[in-house]
């Protein structure tokens, strides 16, 4: 398992052209900035879309200036027509579910740390790599030409339920070849993680280097790994199911349309589909998905508290059975996004229980971090502050899944806001101060500069209070009856509401302001950063052993031997407080995993 | 910085919670017989949750407060107990509290649910298509007339595709664009989507149900106080979807009785 000559098998010489270096990679570090940068491109898509959504929401009839140039038809004179903001809305809810917050906490930041903290050269299918990370960006661009094809993107939410999906553009505009480049996208996106998830998994159980066992894995490696199991089994279901949708519109198939359908007073040429069976299709996949989307999140986060800590988790082992339990128990909870859906009533009960269930590791996990920290000696910088907004964020958007979890509750909250609070915070923001954290901590290593700290803090500030300025009220809306998917709100009950959507919007375009602070901090520190040194935040694991930025071969020929588990602090060591994994000195400690 | 950062984090908390508190954006007025279930299970959970969170985020400022930057010689101590008493704790607070509300829950479910209308209840169809709600009633005769999706046709009113000429049934069906119901009368609403998904939801009566196209569904409910409420789409149908709606009037016996007499002139 630990022997050198698995070295050997993907061993492959440096890169020397232009192509090779940067464009066609095989560099698993390569790899993982350009997804970086194509989570960056994305998340900034998704958040302009974001304003737009707000701004529509709030003042329906307000023109948007420049608006028009995206769209004549759907935005004329820059007022947002109806179905255009339904369409801003699908591309926002998709790009960044599986642009932003699949790529960068898992295939970015694991493609670039996995191989370095396993102690090995590179993934074992360098190729598949490569490959996974262009069918990505292949998959991105076909997204995205939806926007100027045809007659726009498909309206019918990342949800895409059926028969909306299949019937054609005689349901809407945007849902004829907005639909199939749709499905085409994201069964080219499953293709990808497919590829990554193989990499993932092989590298994480074959080529761990000398002293490395599972037990000494750092968490983040865990979390990547445990992420790319659920990746392997969710994927695999999208993808049959969007070639499925493909068929129901160009081969005259009817996997999702069932008889006797009336639009526009044509009785629909389809016979003999299930509407259900997308939503059954589709939820097996997407209830893992958002845990692929937080795991990662989990693991990154808790590696950096413990480092900015200065003192491990009270138990590394809790944290990574909790974290498989978490993905496990993901495939059983799927149905409680169907609970009113017409399913089985019985069902309903079925997926209730393990819903609720999944509160018992996350709440472990958040007990774990919060009593760790009882007798820390708390580092904050910009990476920790993160870390520890996090966890905030993680409370709030975790208990209004108790709400959520209940089916009764749940017929008076199923469709609300207060759902779309309940995922924008564990998700919109967690995740997303999960991606922050991990930039803030490991861009010196990737890009041997430091981010400026002041632009840091000052990015964390506005982000974590305006992110509760925008997503708290959301569950007060929830909770009032307002119904997401709306472009507007005309009725009755709804018009008292509006004023809080304005507030919202003001808050929403504030914190969108403020992430443009790191993008400048991020691109303005990558050239002109202060030089950062091997392990400029004294940690352990081996992505600090080794040159910033990393050589080629991750560790210049040198490959280290693995002594101690990764989470050696709150010791006496000849370096300071801490001992790290590769360095063969003895120190008295607590706790160390063999 | 770590000391704000906890005072940020415990107002952010108390702000939070003081619109829940204070009752500021609420569910209506329960109308219906079953609603008290719901109201109480949503009660409940707001009080464990609430709990839940706020404990959650003052310990984590108040920890963050007092462990943070102690300087390079502080001594790192340990939670006592370790993470074993985090565990126990966890499985059995959260267990519980698992176990009360899926329990409990289960009631508030079933009577929706679980349970068939009863034999007396008064049967109206709706169908939801792209951007309407219609509403039949079975007229005099009480059977409702064949469907005939072919015949369909929104320019001349043959929302159900009714076939009157060949179906006696059919003849004395009422259609209508709002919905009637006397007040405390049970109602078998018997749903049927035209074209695409979309979904029944009236807060105050406490029901919210998809429309699945292909597979005719229903819900049961009574009303107990007369008004005038909103049905509302839930499901994302297409560009109209914020604008399909239609209303609910909930009428004394004899107000509802003239109503019928009223639509039916119209048909």
């Amino acid at each position: 398992m630990h022997d050198m000559s698995a070295h050997a098998a993907q061993h492959h010489a440096p890169p020397t052209s232009f192509i090779r270096k940067y464009v066609f990679s095989l560099d698993h570090k390569v790899i993982g900035k350009q997804y970086y940068g194509l989570a960056l491109v994305a998340a900034l898509c998704g958040m302009v879309l974001s304003w737009m959504m707000r701004i529509h929401l709030g003042w329906t009839n307000a023109a948007i200036p420049g608006l028009q140039l995206l769209s004549k038809t759907g935005a004329p004179g820059g007022v947002m027509t109806p179905e255009y903001y339904l369409q801003l809305m699908t591309m926002h809810g998709t790009i960044m579910v599986f642009f932003v917050l699949t790529t960068a906490p898992f295939a970015a930041f694991g493609n670039f740390f996995l191989p370095i903290q396993v102690g090995a050269e590179d993934m074992p299918f360098p190729r598949f790599n490569m490959m996974s990370f262009w069918v990505t960006f292949v998959a991105f661009v076909v997204l995205m030409s939806s926007f100027v094809l045809g007659d726009g993107p498909t309206l019918g939410g990342w949800t895409q339920y059926a028969p909306l999906n299949a019937v054609g553009s005689v349901a809407g505009p945007g849902q004829g070849l907005g639909v199939v480049l749709w499905m085409i996208s994201i069964a080219l996106f499953c293709v990808g993680q497919l590829l990554g998830a193989l990499n993932f998994i092989t590298t994480t159980l074959d080529l761990r280097v000398k002293g490395m066992s599972l037990m000494r894995l750092p968490l983040s490696a865990w979390a990547w790994f445990i992420t790319s199991c659920m990746g392997l089994t969710a994927f695999s279901v999208l993808f049959p199911a969007c070639i499925l949708v493909i068929l129901d519109h160009v081969a005259g198939t009817s996997f999702f349309v069932a008889s006797n359908l009336v639009l526009n007073d044509q009785l629909q040429p389809h016979s003999g589909g299930s509407t259900l069976l997308w939503q059954h299709l589709f939820w097996f996949f997407g209830h893992p998905e958002v845990y692929i989307a937080i795991v990662p999140g989990i693991g990154i986060v808790s590696h950096i508290l413990i480092t900015s800590m200065r003192k491990p988790m009270l138990s590394q082992r809790v944290l990574i059975y909790c974290m498989g339990a978490l993905a496990v128990l993901s495939y059983g909870v799927y149905g409680h996004h169907m609970f009113v859906s017409g399913m089985n009533p019985f069902s309903a009960l079925a997926f209730s229980f393990p819903t609720l269930v999944i509160t018992i590791p996350a709440t472990i996990v958040v007990l774990i971090w919060v009593f760790s920290l009882y007798g820390a000696n708390l580092r904050i910088n910009s990476a920790s502050l993160f870390a520890l907004g996090f966890i905030s964020m993680f409370v709030s958007g975790g208990v209004s899944g108790f709400f959520l979890a209940q089916p009764s509750i749940d017929i008076m909250l199923h469709a609300t806001y207060f759902v779309v609070g309940h995922f924008h915070m564990v998700m919109g923001v967690a995740a997303m101060f999960g991606i922050f954290a991990a930039t803030y901590f490991w861009a010196p290593k990737m890009f041997g500069r430091m981010m400026n700290e002041t632009l840091g803090r000052i990015h964390f500030w506005l982000s974590f209070v305006g992110t509760y300025c925008i997503f708290m009220p959301f569950h007060y809306l929830g909770m009032a009856g307002n119904i997401r998917r709306y472009s507007s709100f005309p009725d009755d009950y709804l018009q008292p509401l509006i004023p809080v959507h304005r507030l919202i919007t003001v808050a929403a375009l504030i914190t969108g302001a403020a992430q443009l602070i790191f993008v400048y901090n991020l691109i303005h520190s990558r050239f002109w950063g202060k030089p950062a040194t091997d392990n400029p935040w004294e940690a352990t694991s081996l992505e600090w052993s080794t040159a910033t930025p990393p050589p080629w071969d991750n560790f210049g020929g040198k490959y280290p031997v693995v002594y101690h588990d990764p989470y050696q602090y709150g010791v006496k060591s000849s370096v300071g407080d801490y001992v790290m994994q590769a360095s063969p000195e003895q120190v008295k400690t607590d706790h160390d995993e063999k | 910085m770590a000391k704000f950062f906890a005072v940020t984090i415990i107002i952010i908390a108390i702000l939070s919670a003081i619109p829940i508190l204070r009752h500021t954006w609420v569910a209506p007025e329960d109308i219906s017989t079953h609603g008290y279930l719901i109201d109480e299970q949503m009660s409940e959970t707001m009080a464990e949750a609430g709990i839940a969170f706020l404990a959650a985020q003052f310990i984590l400022a108040i920890f963050i407060w007092m462990f943070s930057n102690r300087g390079r010689d502080a001594k790192i101590k340990k939670f006592p107990g370790g993470a074993t008493g985090l565990v126990i704790a966890a499985l059995l607070l959260v267990g519980a509290e698992v176990l009360a509300l899926g329990v409990f829950g289960v009631k508030a479910w079933a009577d929706q649910y679980l349970t068939p209308p009863s034999a007396g209840a008064m049967p109206i169809q709706v169908q939801a298509g792209q951007f309407a709600f219609y509403f039949r009633y079975p007229g005099p005769d009480g059977t409702f007339g064949a469907t005939h999706p072919e015949l369909i046709n929104e320019g001349s009113q043959n929302f159900f595709g009714l076939d009157p000429e060949h179906d006696p049934d059919s003849r004395d069906d009422i259609v209508t664009a709002e919905m009637a119901i006397p007040v405390n009368k049970e109602i078998h609403l018997l749903m049927h989507a035209k074209d695409v998904g979309h979904s029944f939801f009236v807060r105050e009566l406490r029901v919210q149900q998809d429309f699945v196209p292909g597979l005719d569904v229903s819900l049961h409910f009574t009303a107990t106080k007369v008004g005038k409420y909103e049905i509302v789409c839930t499901q994302l149908c297409g560009l109209g979807h914020y604008n399909m709606k239609a209303y609910l009037y909930v009428y004394s016996q004899e107000d509802f009785e003239n109503w019928v007499k009223k639509e039916q002139a119209m048909q």
